[in-house]
């Protein structure tokens, strides 16, 4: 630490009698606040700054503050739309995502061979953009695409998978691109999560009786909640931001709500709209992850 | 309940080249308290670990009740454990930790709280029973290791090292206790300590461990009093059993450090036959008296080291160059540097072959 920080430590001084014998506050403020400078200045600008401004123009307008902003994003067609696909898009894909990555944990941890091999195939798709995700998948996709060779030469008819009035299939085709892309994620802490928990408690629970199903909730997932509400809150947040993935295979057709942002700033070319929009996926981002944490605090408050 | 029969384990861990077990065949009646007793790294928790179903040997196998379970899951074999690594439940309480096993059983809820209570009230964890294992001390959850283990009622309980973490009297308590729980249990327990004395106490039959094999199985007293090889009488007792080079002359003398006394009948017989024989003295230090310098029948020897205990005086001698621990009652007087005689309980002593280490008996 500090050098401030040595005379003081070396000399206690009698205190007067404090509160419930808190141990005594030793760093000096000043000293703390140099350390920490750098990087309250590097958030100011990297992060406040931008921040603010977005807020004001999310309440900009021609004669100062004003939510008409707003208004206009709810009255646009499209946004309850992407609001809705935004939602569906969570409600489904988030459990698919969780149930696969766990099951794929579980599996490298059951150590089968060439498990190494799997871990890092699974984890690929964290390393792919997810526009790169997407125009991957629109070649599977695609009017002749690959799944449409495929359904051919079994000699069924070609179906238009993203086609604007095929809402279900357009659905499942961003669903896929989605889960296959972002459930690598899940998958990588949960087994950082797994890692971390020792055999013997699973080890135990077998002992007193416990199959796989009871071992599964009664002692694996518990343990590993910590990793799961990180993953959770990591996942939702960035599943508000999908966007690239359901451009690229759909184009408008499937709306999602950052893609609406998208639209206003580039398409209609009105920052002021774009932001409202943005601020309100950080509002409800936030929201969410304070929601989360709240409900999956543990009780026990035990550390580990 | 069951009896456990174990035949011919060999295990060898993945990435080691050493048998962790080396053919090891026991059988323990039905409701027995067979203690493991060897020392670090002998594979005794191996052998419990194979015994639950945690690990499956690479040979050999295992039968509870005359039922085959080599390579049963854990959770089939109707059996508890406490394990040396206590693996209490972080994320439960200590009340749901006791029950864990009686719930996965579906024991009705009011059978199960009662248990529970029991136990809590037995292993004295009432207080404790709405905390998280982390609000415990190490004891403490160690504790409800045990009292998760004892109210399975299982028909095989595996304990290993139960008690290790607890202090003095606790564990004078608790060994008291738990041997009459077992009692009333009728469980076929099979129990790892270090600690020699709850091995003498608790068992009816102890098996000492050294390197993945069982070097004896016995009585605990008769392990104790007649080991059957130099390591088994060097790891049981406190101290260890003294060894002495001696040598068995043609004429039966028995000759050790340059003095000589009578053989026993078997060991001159042989040493008759083939001219001589060396061999090892073995003997406890309880079993030697200190007496007069030159009284007949005693060996001369000089005291190095005087060390009062409190019930009695251990001495550390010097005899013919080779040292060896004397325990006395606390009332003899010895000073060191001071010169004795030492008395050998002639029924107390033990013979081995020098070169197969192995006990001789007639
Ligand atoms: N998971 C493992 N992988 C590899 N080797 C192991 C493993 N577990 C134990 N061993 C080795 O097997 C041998 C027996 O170990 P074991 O745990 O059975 O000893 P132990 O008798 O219980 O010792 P202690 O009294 O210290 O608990 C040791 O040499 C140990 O290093
Ligand atoms: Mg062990």
């Amino acid at each position: 630490m500090a050098a401030p920080d040595a005379p003081a430590a070396a000399r206690p001084r009698p205190r007067p009698a404090a509160p419930r014998g808190r141990p005594p506050r030793k760093s000096s403020t000043s000293a703390a606040m140099l350390l920490i400078a750098p990087s309250i200045v590097f958030m100011t600008l990297l992060f406040g700054w931008p921040m603010v401004s977005g807020v004001l123009q999310a309440f900009g307008g021609p004669e100062g503050l004003t939510t008409a902003n707003f208004s206009r994003m709810a009255q646009d067609p499209y946004f309850w739309s992407s609001v809705g696909n935004t939602l569906l898009l969570i409600v489904v894909m988030i459990p698919i995502q969780f149930v696969l990555a766990l099951a794929m944990a579980l599996l490298i941890r059951a150590k089968p061979r060439g498990s190494s091999v799997y871990f890092y195939i699974w984890a690929i798709p964290l390393a792919v953009s997810d526009l790169a995700a997407g125009l991957v998948w629109l070649t599977v996709f695609t009017d002749r695409g690959y799944l449409n060779s495929v359904l051919a030469s079994v000699g069924m008819e070609p179906v238009s998978w993203l086609a604007y009035d095929n809402y279900a299939s357009m659905f499942m085709a961003v669903l896929i691109a989605e889960v296959w892309r972002a459930t690598s994620l899940v998958f990588v802490i949960v087994v950082a999560g797994l890692q971390s928990i020792p055999k013997d408690y699973e080890e135990a629970a077998s002992v007193f009786g416990a199959g796989f199903w009871d071992r599964l909730f009664h002692v694996t997932l518990p343990l590993l909640r910590p990793s799961l509400q990180t993953a959770l809150i990591l996942r939702t947040i960035l599943a508000f931001q999908t966007f690239a993935v359901a451009l690229a295979l759909t184009g408008q057709n499937f709306p999602l709500v950052v893609g609406e942002t998208y639209r206003w700033y580039t398409g209609l070319q009105d920052a002021n709209v774009a932001s409202a929009l943005a601020l309100v996926v950080m509002a409800v981002s936030m929201v969410t992850a304070i929601g989360y944490l709240k409900l999956l605090r543990d009780q026990s408050e035990a550390p580990r | 309940m069951a009896d456990i029969s174990i035949k011919g384990l060999h295990k060898t861990y993945p990435g080691s080249t050493e048998l962790a077990t080396n053919n090891v065949s026991l059988e323990v009646a039905e409701g027995e308290f067979m203690v493991l007793l060897g020392p670090s790294g002998c594979g005794k928790t191996t052998l419990l670990r194979m015994v639950a179903g945690l690990d499956f040997p690479d040979e050999g196998s295992i039968s509870i009740g005359g039922r085959d379970v080599t390579y049963l899951p854990p959770q089939d074999r109707n059996l508890s454990m406490v394990f040396q690594s206590y693996a209490v439940f972080p994320h439960r309480k200590v009340r749901t930790n006791i029950g864990f096993g009686l719930v996965m059983k579906k024991v009705p809820r009011d059978e199960l709280e009662k248990k529970v209570a029991w136990a809590a009230d037995l292993l004295q964890l009432t207080p404790y029973l709405d905390r998280y294992p982390a609000q415990l001390s190490g004891g403490q959850r160690q504790r409800v290791a045990v009292a998760r283990a004892i109210v399975m009622d299982a028909d095989v309980l595996l304990m290993d090292e139960p008690l290790s973490n607890l202090d003095a009297l606790l564990r004078l308590d608790f060994r008291a206790e738990l041997k009459k729980i077992v009692q009333q249990l009728g469980s076929t327990t099979l129990y790892v300590t270090h600690d020699q004395v709850e091995a003498m106490s608790l068992s009816d039959r102890v098996a000492v461990m050294k390197k993945g094999q069982i070097a004896q199985l016995g009585h605990p007293i008769t392990v104790y009093e007649e080991p059957a090889d130099r390591f088994v009488g060097g790891f049981i007792g406190s101290p260890p059993m003294n060894f002495l080079e001696g040598r068995v002359t043609q004429q039966g003398a028995l000759e050790v450090a340059g003095q000589s006394t009578d053989a026993p009948e078997f060991l001159a017989r042989s040493a008759a036959r083939s001219g001589g024989l060396p061999v090892m003295v073995g003997i406890r230090a309880e079993n030697i008296y200190i007496e007069q310098r030159g009284a007949p029948g005693t060996l001369d020897a000089t005291v190095d080291v005087v060390e009062p205990l409190g019930h009695a005086t251990l001495l550390t001698v010097d005899l013919g160059g080779q040292v060896i621990k004397v325990q006395v009652a606390s009332t003899v007087r010895v000073s060191p540097a001071e010169k004795v005689g030492l008395r050998f309980d002639q029924a107390a002593i033990r013979f081995f072959d020098t070169e197969t280490q192995l006990g001789l008996t007639a």
